[in-house]
């Protein structure tokens, strides 16, 4: 098996990585660029625990092959905080305890912050639909979603 | 009497950040697929296409040789286990049982039952080795259904299963693994006596508890029997115990380090890949990697029972109910064990009955071995029980929750099956509710409202916690218990209030098997409940040991220092006139005045409080679809004292989530090759996000005197009411009376079709 | 199984000839969010990878003349961002939105989930409807063919070897024609249709109907036109009669099956129901496109 080579950035880093062509990019990022933050929890495109920024479009880095990442600009969620500085919506998680078991927290932060860098105004409805891609089992979404409009409020306070 | 009035309460009941969740908005938390080991091989399991089968033989050869395969394993690999029952996860298990689900030993019993696995250097050469093991099976008939599984024609799953509950023990062999009885008063007499008798029979599917985390683990044996285990799961102490007994190692040989969680809801309370990866580590001599995919999770973890509950219920009148008459019926997949004996002991658990008799069926059928599933046993018999009482309060023109309040169970109430209540709250969870502003809402067109209430043990059990004194007087607590949903900020609140210090100077720790005391499970609630009991006594003694360092500092007797707000005082002029001594201080000279400063804990927690809850649901139906939108939802409980109030209601709120899936969308769906044909979340249909409203939480407070905040176990009494909730808002929005689960559209549609006359329909 | 091979050809011509040439089983690849589920779970095992998203044009939306051109791997983000198509066709725009999430929504493709040629694809009926055109590129050149000639059954397309889905033409949208589109599932997202309506009407001043077109999806094994729905609303405004006449005549063209997302009984009623509502945003919708 002969595998491809591929230029990205990753977070703002240049980037290149070796892959067969059946490895997804989420098998990539975890196995290996040791990026562990995006998750695997179902390989299918109905969880999105696997989220990943392409382009400045979410998608789910499952349902996309390792080779098709070249020449393209990925954000994971390693890249949200900006060194020690956490994110609006990172923090607001934090303070709206948004999280239970944080297994789909890494994809449900990076659909949000894509939610936020397209629209700093969304409803419940509009957040709600905007994540209807990413499953939580632990939370039943209440805190989930007061946390990203809390950071929408925020951050168009910010933005004045 | 607790130990801590509310009032003098500074840190318990406030809402800090939890200690590990920056490492969780970043990606820095490590679970159980995170973890890579130097030298690491990727494990696949090779599974049954067949619901029942037995096993002729297994040919390993071609796998064996492809190369990059380092290992495989059958069978054969692994020493026979005696059946002999041991008490480590959540409920007894059967390691021989739990063996053979692990790896099939001469059938396989269900679709996706383990038959081999192989270790290989990557994930495609190890699917590829999968593929080239042959498997020589002879399908034998299988059997879904409870009742048809019940009957004496049904295919057999063990020639060694005779009924247990059963007097005399029968001479044939049964699909019905066991049978449980409760009774208590004349329950003839009290059909007798009711004015009102009603009678009527619930079904319900096999749902999963659907973590978002399939399971995972990393396994490296050393050719000296040396093993590490990574992997997340709710016990560590339980996965280095089963492991040890199916593989046949010693436990001290064993270190089980737990990952972080990505769910359990009880599912991972047992194990499935561990010894599995034992076995490949060991042959191969590398370290083995084995995480399951989402398939797998679906078809070879166990759902919880799909189930049979006839209710029947004797009343007056007026509405106190004389007579309480329940027949479950469970599945337990293909080993004994599912969770009757519970729904058994709750199905009236809320109600001070004077006759009551239940019977439950533990019913073996050729699907997974079920797995505790939050509360386990008690949502399916109050879906029954509580729909009942629903269908009974409109017969008799009462309003259910007066209904319930007249039948209540309170402070020395007898349960049915046995215990005489002493500090319950169920009472003051049906009064909160009704006081709701929710329940004072008026109703649009399409639009019901149903309520319901549950029960749960919660339980106490094994704890270990030691609490360290570190030299720049932080602190650090470790505890046994995997934190599945914000516990360890819990721990450290509780440390933090008892030595009255900041929360941010306590550093709580989930340490390995070998960092701390055994530690019984995370699950049946009891990790704030029993593991909380035992950081606040190791703080306690901790707070003592201070007291007796500034004693030794002032020269004066130790009953004469006082401890208050982080620091030791003379307790009195007559003690001397000392300047306070902080936590930092003590712990700077700790060498000089006797050494480290810690305490540590194990204890066998008792005095759970059992937990109660009244829930509320308005429903809106599309009456040509069958569509139904769940438009407000209120959850009352009595929590005993809220610890962390966020993660209390984020508990309720979960909980909810789950039965509201369970009551709408969610089940296993088979075709007639007893094969799973949902084994995804795209037709496995758990809420979504937009499926859901804001859930508004109501935490009622009766403090349990057992614990020294008051706390009792919160996660599991909010599954338990949502089905029947959902069913009776249903009921109340367009008078259809749905008694099979899930209230899918289709059948909701189907049910308003038959009961109404065709309006649009085609009738041309 | 050994990993197949991938290649990106940047050009037309080398893409039909990669294609035309592929000795096993060649895959287009566009957006992957049917493919890469059904090479992760063994459904598919192709030998060739053929990922058409290089080839100039195949990504975007152009207009001529007030007709769409939109690239086969235009994900459907792209069509939602883009204003003048979803005021000519916000139907067929509904149709891709609701394909999964918004993270399928960011790869997804028109061309994908067309020669996916599942039964209950949710953009085919809008698609359909509109009349759109799938451009075709392989070894013998360029052809054209309405978009409801490429399914023909499950899984199955009339595409010959060495041929793909290059762009899809919309024609402009006419005066007072628009289009809706709605599905049936039984969560609010992420589920697959359990039937799909797309209606393009087109009318006059007064609100009568002068052109129609009703397609259902997830009833039959591919999309339905539905000639007598049609019928029922051309010549016709929609009131209450129309209604039940155009309802009626959805349930008739059903040929559905009972499977794990819906029973023939209920798909059968859903589709009436679904036909009367998606008539009714259709008509509303074109008598404000003066």
């Amino acid at each position: 098996m002969s595998k491809h080579h591929v230029s990205t950035t990753i977070n703002g880093e240049p980037t290149e990585f070796l892959c067969e062509a059946q490895q997804t990019l989420l098998d990539v990022l975890r196995d290996e660029l040791l990026l562990t933050g995006s998750k695997e929890g179902c390989s299918s495109g109905d969880c999105g625990a696997c989220s990943v920024i392409v382009d400045g479009n979410v998608v789910c880095s499952c349902l996309m092959l390792g080779v098709e990442a070249e020449g393209h600009t990925i954000q994971t969620i390693e890249g949200i905080a900006q060194g020690d500085k956490l994110h609006p919506v990172q923090q607001k998680f934090l303070e709206h305890a948004a999280l239970q078991c944080g297994f789909c927290t890494p994809g449900l932060i990076v659909a949000a912050k894509a939610l936020l860098d397209e629209n700093l105004n969304p409803t419940e409805e509009e957040a709600r639909y905007w994540l209807a891609g990413n499953l939580c089992r632990c939370t039943g979404y209440d805190k989930v979603i007061r946390a990203v409009l809390d950071a929408a409020a925020e951050m168009r306070g910010a933005a004045q | 009497m607790n130990a801590f009035a509310k009032e003098d309460l500074r840190v318990v009941g406030t809402r800090p950040v939890r200690p590990d969740g920056v490492d969780k908005v970043t990606g820095r938390a490590n679970f159980g697929a995170d973890m890579t080991m130097p030298g690491m091989l990727w494990g696949r399991i090779k599974r049954s296409p067949h619901a029942h089968a037995r096993i002729i033989g297994i040919n390993t050869e071609k796998a064996a040789a492809l190369p990059g395969v380092k290992a495989v394993v059958t069978r054969a690999d692994f020493p026979d286990v005696a059946p002999e029952r041991a008490y480590i996860g959540e409920a007894p298990a059967n390691l021989r049982d739990l063996s053979r689900n692990c790896i099939a030993q001469g059938k396989v019993l269900y679709e996706g039952h383990a038959v081999a696995a192989v270790a290989a250097v990557s994930p495609a050469v190890a699917a590829q080795a999968v593929d080239l093991i042959e498997v020589d099976y002879e399908v034998l008939p299988h059997v879904m259904d409870v009742e048809a599984a019940m009957a004496s024609d049904a295919p057999l799953l063990h020639d060694d299963v005779f009924t247990v509950g059963v007097d005399p023990k029968p001479a044939k062999p049964s699909n019905v693994a066991k049978v449980v009885r409760f009774k208590k008063g004349d329950i003839e007499a009290g059909f007798a006596e009711a004015e009102h008798i009603i009678e009527r029979r619930y079904t319900t599917k096999p749902v999963h508890q659907a973590y978002i985390e399939p399971h995972a683990c990393v396994v490296s044996v050393g050719s000296d029997n040396q093993c590490t285990i990574w992997s997340s799961s709710q016990g560590h102490f339980m996965v280095r115990g089963y492991t040890s007994r199916i593989v046949g190692a010693e436990i001290a040989d064993i270190r089980a380090i737990p990952a972080e969680i990505g769910g359990g809801f009880g599912g991972k309370t047992i194990v499935y890949l561990e010894p599995v990866a034992y076995m490949l580590s060991k042959k191969s001599g590398r370290p083995v990697k084995i995480v399951m995919s989402r398939e797998e999770v679906f078809r070879g973890s166990g759902p919880t029972s799909g189930a049979v509950v006839e209710v029947k219920l004797g009343a007056k009148k007026d509405g106190r109910i004389v007579a309480g008459q329940v027949v479950l019926k469970y599945q337990a997949g293909a080993f004994p064990g599912s969770p009757v004996n519970q729904g058994a002991m709750c199905a009236f658990a809320s109600y001070d009955l004077p006759n009551v008799d239940v019977v439950g069926y533990d019913v073996l059928s050729n699907r997974p071995k079920v797995a505790a599933y939050r509360a386990p046993g008690s949502p399916i018999a109050a879906f029954g029980v509580e729909s009942c009482m629903d269908e009974l309060a409109r017969e008799l023109r009462i309003d259910p929750l007066e209904l319930r309040a007249k039948n209540a169970a309170k402070d020395g109430t007898k349960a049915a099956h046995g215990p005489t209540w002493a500090n319950i709250g169920y009472i003051n969870t049906v009064e909160a509710a009704k006081r709701t502003e929710h329940y004072q809402t008026p109703l649009g067109p399409n639009q019901g409202r149903g309520v319901a209430s549950g029960f749960w043990f919660n339980a106490g059990g094994e704890s270990s916690a030691a609490v360290h004194v570190n030299e720049d007087g932080t602190v650090t607590v470790t505890e046994g218990h995997p934190d599945i949903g914000g516990s360890r900020a819990s721990m450290a609140m509780m440390v933090a209030e008892v030595l009255g210090v900041p929360y941010d100077r306590v550093r709580p720790v989930v340490g390995d098997t070998t960092a701390i005391g055994f530690s019984a499970v995370t699950g049946g609630s009891r990790v704030t409940f029993a593991g909380g009991m035992a950081v606040t006594r190791a703080t306690e003694q901790v707070v003592e040991e201070l007291k007796r360092r500034a004693a030794v500092t002032w020269d004066i007797s130790p009953e004469a220092v006082e401890w208050r707000d982080g620091q030791a005082f003379p307790a009195g002029a007559n003690a001397g006139s000392f300047e306070p001594l902080s936590l930092a201080a003590l712990a700077a000279k700790s060498a000089r005045t006797g050494g480290p400063i810690s305490a540590e804990v194990q204890l066998n927690a008792q005095g759970a409080g059992p937990g109660f809850a009244t829930h509320i649901c308005d429903v809106e139906i599309d009456r040509e679809t069958g569509y139904v939108k769940i438009l407000r939802y209120t959850a009352v409980q009595d929590v005993g004292r809220a610890i962390h109030p966020a993660y209390v209601e984020g508990q309720m709120q979960g909980g909810v989530a789950q039965g509201v899936g369970w009551a709408l969308n969610e089940e296993y769906i088979y075709d007639q090759d007893g094969r799973l044909e949902n084994p995804g979340f795209l037709d496995y249909r758990v809420p979504v996000a937009p499926d859901m409203p804001m859930i508004e939480t109501v935490l009622v407070e009766v403090p349990n005197p057992r614990h020294p905040f008051g706390a009792r176990g919160c996660g599991e009494v909010p599954i338990v009411p949502p089905m029947a909730t959902v069913a009776n808002a249903i009921c109340d929005a367009i008078g259809i009376r749905m008694r099979d689960l899930p209230m899918s559209p289709p059948k909701v549609l189907a049910a308003l079709d038959e009961t109404m006359p065709p309006t649009r329909a085609a009738a041309e | 199984m050994p990993s197949p091979n991938y290649a990106a050809p940047a050009t037309v011509e080398e893409a039909v000839g990669i294609l035309a040439g592929a000795s096993g089983l060649a895959k287009v690849l566009s957006g992957g969010t049917d493919l890469l589920v059904q090479l992760r779970s063994g459904r598919s095992r192709p030998d060739l990878i053929v990922d058409t998203k290089r080839i100039p044009g195949v990504i975007g939306i152009r207009e001529e003349n007030g007709a769409f051109v939109i690239g086969a791997a235009t994900p459907g983000v792209m069509l939602s961002a883009n204003e003048a198509f979803v005021a000519a066709y916000p139907g067929v725009v509904e149709g891709v939105d609701l394909i999964g999430s918004q993270q399928i929504q960011g790869r997804a493709s028109l061309a994908g989930n067309l020669c996916n040629a599942s039964p209950a694809a949710d953009s085919v009926p809008a698609m359909i409807a509109a009349r759109a055109v799938a451009v075709i590129a392989g070894p013998e050149g360029r052809r054209e063919m309405p978009v409801e000639a490429i399914v023909t059954g499950p899984g199955q397309t009339s595409l010959k070897k060495g041929e793909f889905v290059l762009e899809f033409r919309l024609p402009a949208p006419r005066p007072r024609q628009s289009d809706a589109y709605l599905r049936f599932i039984p969560r609010t997202e992420m589920d697959i249709a359990v039937v799909g309506c797309g209606v393009n009407v087109t009318l006059d001043a007064s609100g009568t109907c002068t052109d129609a077109r009703v397609v259902l999806g997830a009833v039959a094994p591919t999309q339905v036109i539905v000639e007598e729905a049609a019928q029922a609303l051309i010549g016709h405004r929609l009131d209450e009669g129309t209604q039940e006449r155009l309802a009626a005549a959805a349930s008739r063209a059903c040929r559905p099956i009972n499977d794990k997302r819906g029973t023939i009984e209920f798909r059968v009623k859903i589709a009436g129901v679904l036909a009367r509502r998606t008539a009714a945003i259709a008509f509303e919708r074109a008598q404000k496109r003066a």
